[in-house]
């Protein structure tokens, strides 16, 4: 398997803290590559960096080999890598539908002048978006709540429409930060196959995530964090022997690994 | 809430505006609405322009300085360069909406109440420099602005000169009105394609806006260089009707009521503004008796208003796909 993206010597200070410290990975093609860490490591920071939505204080991240780090975050989803986000993840007041129809706006062909006259690529554009929006709604068990408010939904349907949302932008590298988190045993046993049936799609994912037995069973590969520093990468069993991860984690009051 | 109903929504509006109005101000001689209503067509362009800002999730009170630029650009443009007002108006909206992509491109960056605060102050700093620059003759104002001129084709007259007018006052009428239909049908449709939807986005969830790819500052810049573009054409009929522009034309207390206008009529509706202003500036008008309980009563009722219908007046929902109704807030 090919390394599709590369973090070399990624480093972010925040005046004198250092929050991601020359951390180096890759991350292979079609792969399931999850970041964790006890709170505090630096993961979401590392989204950021990777993400765009912050400068890089040293280093950088390498796309197909492409430099790729600094540019303005709509450049770097338009270059294929595409981040939800923890919270706030989708757009409140449209229905679920509208919500998964805008995420389209990476594919549109049409300028926005073309939309604003309607001219016939945009009027294609638009009746393609709204069948692709229907096909990811079904694949994500969204379709029958396609016309609800987001906001008014419940928590699991949540993160489904901001994985719907990353898919729609036909990510190569679709980064999902916390994508279990606030759900009970059965949503994030459902939500890992949700996952799991994203990769197969043909997306590359990189998640941060806490909840440790969702992590082992979805992840090929683990990248550990711990106070901005790289302590270990490997699969789920080699993390779980590994003894600094273990010390980490104790060394925690809140955490726990779960083995 | 069908095309049908659009369609002869649209007209009855069109037909009261241009014939109904005209025509019950003939039969009652009530020439002075004329001049009222051409203001509240004028203020209601400005304050769709204003709505716009407002669709992106920016709190804009600073209209009142694109209104006094365009007004000063037409006017200097006719009265020292004897350039048409035909030509100023659009030259007057572009030169607004030049400046507004310099203004824009920093202070977009700022949300919620300090972007608030910046667009308030711009308000005040163009007209301390009207008052300061040259070229705008300082507290004088430019005055004698002369009226537009006939615009002709091939020896065709498609517009008479104002000047040669009998009553030039439903001449006034008719442009404003015909241009802030214009406008709405504009915003209306701009609403409605992907670009309203864009926008939509971005007072929703600028973050994720553009990690789906959404160019967030050049679609921001867009918006306010169309509100601004509506500005400083608002602005610039303004100097032409009262043939005077001074840097007290438009102030603070403008850029307020612009923003008032949008918040009354309803922020969800594109006709929203046109409402709003007309109930604004009606109901102003209408407590003129009050003498000086005019303002109290006036800011009471309209505390009431807001408290009681916060999505606008037109949340009272008459027919909500006729009033270009965009979705929740």
């Amino acid at each position: 398997m090919n390394d599709i993206l590369q973090v070399i010597d990624l480093t972010k200070r925040f005046g004198g803290l250092t929050a991601v410290s020359n951390v180096t990975f890759s991350v292979r093609e079609l792969e399931i590559l999850s970041v964790i860490g006890p709170n505090g490591a630096g993961k979401s920071t590392l989204f950021k960096l990777i993400a765009s939505f912050l400068r890089a204080s040293g280093g950088e991240v390498r796309f197909r080999g492409e430099r790729i780090s600094n540019l303005a975050p709509h450049i770097t989803a338009r270059k294929g890598i595409v981040r939800t986000f923890q919270e706030t993840n989708i757009f409140k007041g449209m229905t679920v539908r509208e919500n998964v129809i805008i995420a389209h706006h990476l594919r549109s062909k049409a300028s926005l002048f073309g939309f604003f006259i309607g001219s016939p690529v945009a009027v294609r554009d638009e009746r393609e978006f709204g069948r692709s929006a229907d096909r990811i709604l079904e694949f994500l068990g969204l379709g029958e709540i396609a016309n609800e408010i987001a906001s008014n939904l419940p928590q699991g349907h949540l993160r489904a429409l901001g994985i719907a949302i990353g898919l729609s932008t036909e990510p190569t590298v679709l980064l999902l930060d916390e994508p279990f988190a606030g759900m009970n045993h059965d949503e994030t046993m459902r939500a890992v196959e949700m996952v799991r049936s994203v990769r197969d799609r043909g997306v590359t994912l990189l998640l941060v995530e806490h909840d440790m037995s969702a992590v082992m069973k979805i992840s090929d590969r683990i990248v550990v964090l711990n106070f901005g520093e790289k302590i270990a990468e490997g699969t789920p069993a080699e993390i779980q022997e590994n003894e600094r991860v273990i010390e980490a984690y104790l060394g925690s009051e809140d955490e726990s690994i779960g083995l | 809430m069908t095309r049908t109903t659009k369609i002869v929504g649209t007209a009855v509006f069109l037909a009261l505006v241009l014939v109904g109005i005209p025509a019950f101000i003939t039969v009652s001689e009530r020439w002075d609405l004329y001049y009222t209503l051409t203001s509240v067509a004028l203020l209601s362009i400005a304050s769709g322009g204003v709505w716009l800002t407002f669709y992106i999730g920016r709190i804009n009170i600073g209209q009142g300085a694109y209104a006094l630029m365009g007004g000063y650009v037409s006017a200097i443009l006719v009265v020292k360069y004897g350039v048409s007002f035909w030509l100023t108006l659009p030259l007057a909206g572009l030169f607004c909406a030049a400046a507004s992509v310099l203004i824009g491109l920093p202070i977009l960056r700022l949300r919620g109440v300090y972007f608030a605060m910046v667009t308030l102050v711009l308000t005040e700093v163009a007209r301390l420099l009207m008052l300061a620059l040259p070229i705008t003759n300082g507290a004088k104002g430019i005055t004698n602005i002369p009226l537009p001129g006939a615009v002709k084709i091939f020896g065709l007259t498609l517009i008479p000169d104002f000047a040669t007018l009998s009553n030039v006052r439903p001449a006034f009428y008719y442009l404003s009105v015909i241009l802030m239909i214009v406008s709405f049908a504009v915003l209306y449709r701009l609403v409605n394609s992907r670009l309203g939807k864009l926008c939509r986005s971005l007072q929703q969830n600028e973050e994720l806006a553009s990690s789906i790819g959404v160019n967030i500052s050049y679609l921001r810049i867009i918006a306010y260089v169309i509100s601004s573009f509506l500005g400083g054409i608002g602005g610039a009929i303004f100097g032409a009707i009262s043939q005077s522009v001074y840097p007290s034309s438009f102030t603070i207390v403008d850029s307020i009521n612009f923003m008032l206008n949008c918040f009354l009529g309803g922020l969800g509706y594109v006709f929203g503004p046109i409402l709003g202003t007309f109930v604004l500036y009606f109901g102003w008008d209408l407590l003129f008796e009050t003498g000086r309980f005019q303002l109290l009563i006036f800011s009471t009722v309209l505390i009431g208003l807001i408290l009681a219908l916060p999505n606008g007046v037109l949340s009272l929902r008459f027919n909500k796909a006729l009033w270009g109704s965009s979705g929740r807030e």
